[in-house]
C-alpha cells in the first residue's frame, strides 16, 4: 500500500533519513534548514535514535563524526553560513573516512544573505569549500518526493564509499510542500558499512583488501584498538611524514570516487532524443527548466533537459557525449554561473546561462526566453 | 625485609630532564646526558623515580616471579 | 623495555614520545593510564579523543581506542560517541590553547550539558607545539612570542571555569602531586557526569625559558611549594590566589547525566509505541 502525504521537502530528508538507517543527529538551528533538526528531534528517539542540538555547526560536525567512528548512521543539516563552519570538520570526515550525510538547504549568499531565500550559490563550495584535495558526493534534489529517495541514497553511498555525502538542497525544495507517494513498509536496499573479515588487519583501520578501494571497518570496543587522525597517515591511521604514504592516502582518496562514477552518478534526461539544444540544471531549479521546455516544444522548438541528480562528481561522460550531438547548451542555475564553468569545462565550448542571484526564482518564462534566444 | 623489586632503566627513551635524580629522596642517581645509578645501595625502591619520569625510562620491576 | 603499567596502556612502538625533555605532559599522561588501571576499566571499552596541540597527541600514544580530530574540537566529537555509544568510557585529553580558547564554547556547553565525559586538561600555560605564544591560561605579564612585551590578557582558571558552566566534577592537579592527581583522575572518570581535571603542566622548553622560570625541576619545585588546596585557595581574594598552585575539587555534584536522560525519553517513546 502506498502512503500519499502532503509533506515539506525538509520533513522528507527525516523521513527518508530514517528509513535509511539514521540514528544519530546533531544539529545547530538555521533558516531555511531548521526543520530538518526539528522533525529529527520529534522522530529520532520514537526510533531508539538520539538527537542532540549542539552549541554550533562546528559541534553538529564534529558531533556526527564522533558518532559515525563509532558505527552509527549519522546526519547533520544547515545552511549557507552554517555550511562554511562545518567545512572544517568535513575535511576531517573525509580525510578519516567517516561516512555521514550533511544537508545543506541553500540560500541566498554570500554571507548571512538572504536567509529565506532560495540560490544554489554553495555549489562549488559543496566541492571546493575545504582545504586541501579530496572527492565529494553531493546530491541535488527537484521534488518533495526525490528528497526522501534520495536522502536514502545518501546514506548508502556514505556507507559504501565511506565518505560524508552531502545532500545539496535548495530553499525551492526544502521549503517546498506537495503529495508524495511513499509505499508502506516499502523494502528499500540498505547498505551498511563492510565489515573487516581477517583478524590480522582489525588493528589496521586503513588496510585496504586487494581489488577495492575503500577501507572495511572494524567496530569499536571489540579486540583491537586503533587510531585515526586527521594527519596524513598510512593503514595503521598514526601519522605520518612520509611522502610517499601521504601521497598514496590522498590520491586514494580520488580514486574511490572516480572508480564508483557508474554507480555514484545519476541524471535525468528530458525531451533529448531529437533535441539539437540542451537546458542543463539541478535541484529545485529543474521545475522551472522543464515547464520551459514543454513551452518550448509546443511551440515547434526541439529542446531537451539534462538534470544532474549527482552534482558531484559531474556526469562528465554523459554531458560530453550528449554535447557532440546537440548544438547549443544553456545552463540555468540559482547564482552567478558556478555550475556553468563546470559544463564549459566538460564540453569544452561555451555555453548560454541563465541565472539568478536577487532572491526570486528564475521562472518558466526567463528560461524559455534564452531558450528561444539561443537558438 | 626482602627486597623484591628491581630499578630498571631504558636509556633509548632519557631525554636526560634530570627530573628522577632531583627527587630521588637517596641520591641514587645521577644525569648528565643520560641518567644513570650511581648508588644502588642507598635505593629504598620508593618509585618516586618512575612516577615523576616524563619519558618512562625507569622503572621499578618486580622480581617475584623470578625466583 | 617498560613497566607493566606502560606496557599495558601504551603503544610501545610509538615510544619515546615527541614531547620535549622535561615535558610535564609525559607524567600527567601516565598519571591517566595509573587512574584508568586502579579503577579496572577494560581497556577495550575506553575511547579516548583529543584534539590538536602537544597533548592531543597523548591520543597516538595511549594503547586505546583513539580519535585524534581538529583543534579544539574534541570534546563535541567525544559527545558524538558517548551518544552513539554511552556503553563506550570517553575521555578527552586536551591542552589549555585546546580547550580554552578555540574549544572554550565546547567546554562551556558540555559541560552545561553534564554528558558524561571525563576531560583532563594538560595545561601548560603556553602554545607549545606553534613555539611559545600566550595561551587563555597564561599569567598576566608573563611572556610569549606573540607576547613580546608581557601579556595583557588575564587567565582563565579551567577547573573553574568548567565548574561555573555547570560540570558536575570539576578538579585541579599537577604534575608534582602525582598520587593526588591520580586519584582526582579516578574520581573524575567514575563520576557519573561531565568531570574536568585541570593539571597544571610544565613547558621547560617555551613557558619556562620565556619567563625565565627555570628548568623542568624548578617549575616542578615551585608548583611543589606553592601548593595550596582547592579548598583554600577559593576563599582567598582573587589576587592572593594567581600566584598559588591549586590542588583538588571544586565541584562534585549529582546532577542528571544528558545520555540517561535522553535515554529515558527513549524508553518511554518506544514502550508507548509498543
Amino acid at each position: 500500500m502506498t502512503r500519499k502525504v502532503l509533506m515539506q521537502g525538509n520533513e522528507a530528508v527525516v523521513e527518508g533519513a530514517i528509513k535509511g538507517g539514521m540514528r544519530f543527529f546533531a544539529g545547530y538551528p538555521i533558516t531555511p534548514s531548521t526543520e530538518i533538526a526539528e522533525m529529527a528531534a520529534l522522530k529520532l528517539p520514537r526510533v531508539g535514535g538520539r538527537f542532540i542540538q549542539m552549541e554550533d555547526e562546528i559541534a553538529s560536525m564534529a558531533a556526527v563524526l564522533g558518532a559515525s567512528a563509532v558505527g552509527t548512521k549519522t546526519m547533520t543539516a544547515t545552511s549557507g553560513p552554517g555550511f562554511s563552519l562545518k567545512q572544517e570538520n568535513l575535511g576531517y570526515g573525509c580525510m578519516t573516512e567517516l561516512p555521514c550525510v550533511v544537508v545543506n538547504v541553500q540560500r541566498s549568499g554570500p554571507s548571512t544573505g538572504l536567509p529565506t531565500s532560495p540560490s544554489q550559490g554553495d555549489v562549488m563550495q559543496a566541492k571546493w569549500g575545504t582545504h586541501g584535495d579530496h572527492p565529494v558526493i553531493a546530491l541535488s534534489p527537484s521534488s518533495v518526493e526525490e528528497t526522501y529517495h534520495l536522502t536514502i541514497r545518501c546514506f548508502n553511498l556514505a556507507e559504501k564509499y565511506r565518505t560524508p555525502v552531502i545532500l545539496l538542497m535548495d530553499e525551492i525544495v526544502g521549503h517546498l510542500r506537495e503529495g508524495v507517494s511513499i509505499p508502506e513498509n516499502e523494502q528499500v536496499d540498505i547498505i551498511e558499512r563492510k565489515l573487516k573479515e581477517r583478524p590480522d588487519v582489525f588493528h589496521l583501520p586503513y588496510h585496504v583488501c586487494e581489488g577495492e578501494y575503500v577501507p572495511r571497518w572494524h567496530l569499536t570496543g571489540y579486540d583491537v584498538r586503533y587510531n585515526i587522525t586527521g594527519l596524513a597517515h598510512g593503514v595503521d591511521g598514526f601519522p605520518t611524514n612520509n611522502n610517499e604514504i601521504a601521497g598514496a592516502l590522498v590520491t586514494r582518496l580520488v580514486e574511490k570516487i572516480n572508480h564508483g562514477y557508474e554507480d555514484i552518478v545519476t541524471f535525468e534526461e528530458y525531451m533529448l532524443d531529437d533535441a539539437d539544444m540542451m537546458v542543463v540544471c539541478y535541484g529545485g531549479t529543474a521545475r522551472s527548466v522543464k515547464t520551459a521546455v514543454d513551452m518550448a516544444r509546443a511551440q515547434g522548438i526541439k529542446v531537451g533537459m539534462f538534470r544532474a541528480i549527482t552534482v558531484w562528481p559531474s556526469p562528465e561522460k554523459e554531458l560530453k557525449a550528449l554535447s557532440k550531438k546537440i548544438k547549443s547548451v544553456i545552463v540555468a542555475e540559482h547564482n552567478y554561473g558556478q555550475y556553468s564553468l563546470e559544463v564549459q569545462r566538460i564540453i569544452e565550448r561555451p555555453v548560454g546561462f541563465v541565472g539568478k542571484v536577487d532572491g526570486t526564482v528564475i521562472t518558466p518564462d526567463e528560461v524559455l526566453a534564452k531558450i528561444k534566444e539561443g537558438r | 625485609m626482602k627486597n623484591n623489586k628491581k630499578l630498571v632503566i631504558n636509556t633509548a627513551w632519557c631525554k636526560g630532564c634530570g627530573i628522577c635524580s632531583a627527587f630521588c629522596p637517596k641520591q641514587v642517581l645521577e644525569v648528565k646526558a643520560k641518567v644513570k645509578i650511581v648508588n644502588l645501595d642507598a635505593c629504598i625502591y620508593c618509585g618516586q623515580c618512575e612516577m615523576r619520569c616524563p619519558d618512562y625510562a625507569i622503572y621499578l620491576e618486580d622480581t617475584n616471579n623470578d625466583a | 623495555m617498560a613497566s607493566k603499567l606502560i606496557d599495558k596502556y601504551m603503544r610501545e612502538d610509538h615510544l619515546p614520545h615527541i614531547w620535549c625533555p622535561g615535558c610535564g605532559h609525559g607524567i600527567l599522561m601516565r598519571n591517566v593510564a595509573k587512574a584508568i588501571d586502579n579503577l579496572g576499566i577494560n581497556q577495550e571499552k575506553v575511547c579516548l579523543v583529543s584534539g590538536i596541540g602537544c597533548a592531543a597527541r597523548a591520543a597516538g600514544y595511549m594503547d586505546f581506542q583513539t580519535m585524534h580530530t581538529t583543534h579544539g574540537r574534541a570534546i563535541a566529537f567525544a559527545t558524538g560517541v558517548k551518544m552513539a555509544r554511552p556503553d563506550l568510557e570517553v575521555i578527552v585529553i586536551a591542552g589549555d590553547g585546546d580547550i580554552a580558547a578555540i574549544g572554550g564554547n565546547h567546554l562551556i556547553h558540555a559541560a552545561r550539558r553534564n554528558i558524561n565525559i571525563t576531560v583532563i586538561v594538560f595545561n601548560n600555560d603556553i602554545y607549545g607545539m606553534t613555539g611559545g605564544q600566550y595561551s587563555p591560561t597564561t599569567p598576566t605579564g608573563d611572556y610569549g612570542t606573540t607576547a613580546p612585551y608581557g601579556n595583557l590578557d588575564r587567565p582563565f582558571d579551567i577547573g573553574l571555569l568548567a565548574a561555573a558552566a555547570g560540570a558536575s566534577y570539576s578538579a585541579k592537579g599537577t604534575c608534582y602531586h602525582v598520587p593526588q592527581t591520580i586519584k582526582l583522575i579516578e574520581d573524575g572518570i567514575k563520576h557519573k557526569g561531565f568531570a574536568l581535571i585541570d593539571c597544571l603542566g610544565v613547558c621547560p622548553t617555551y613557558y619556562g625559558r620565556k619567563n625565565k622560570k627555570g628548568g623542568a625541576v624548578e617549575m616542578l619545585t615551585r608548583q611543589k611549594e606553592n601548593m595550596i588546596t582547592a579548598e583554600q585557595a577559593y576563599k582567598l581574594p582573587i589576587h592572593e590566589r594567581e600566584s598559588k598552585v591549586i590542588l583538588g575539587k571544586i565541584a562534585e555534584n549529582d546532577f542528571p547525566e544528558f545520555t540517561e536522560e535522553y535515554q529515558k525519553i527513549i524508553d518511554r517513546l518506544v514502550k508507548q509505541n509498543g
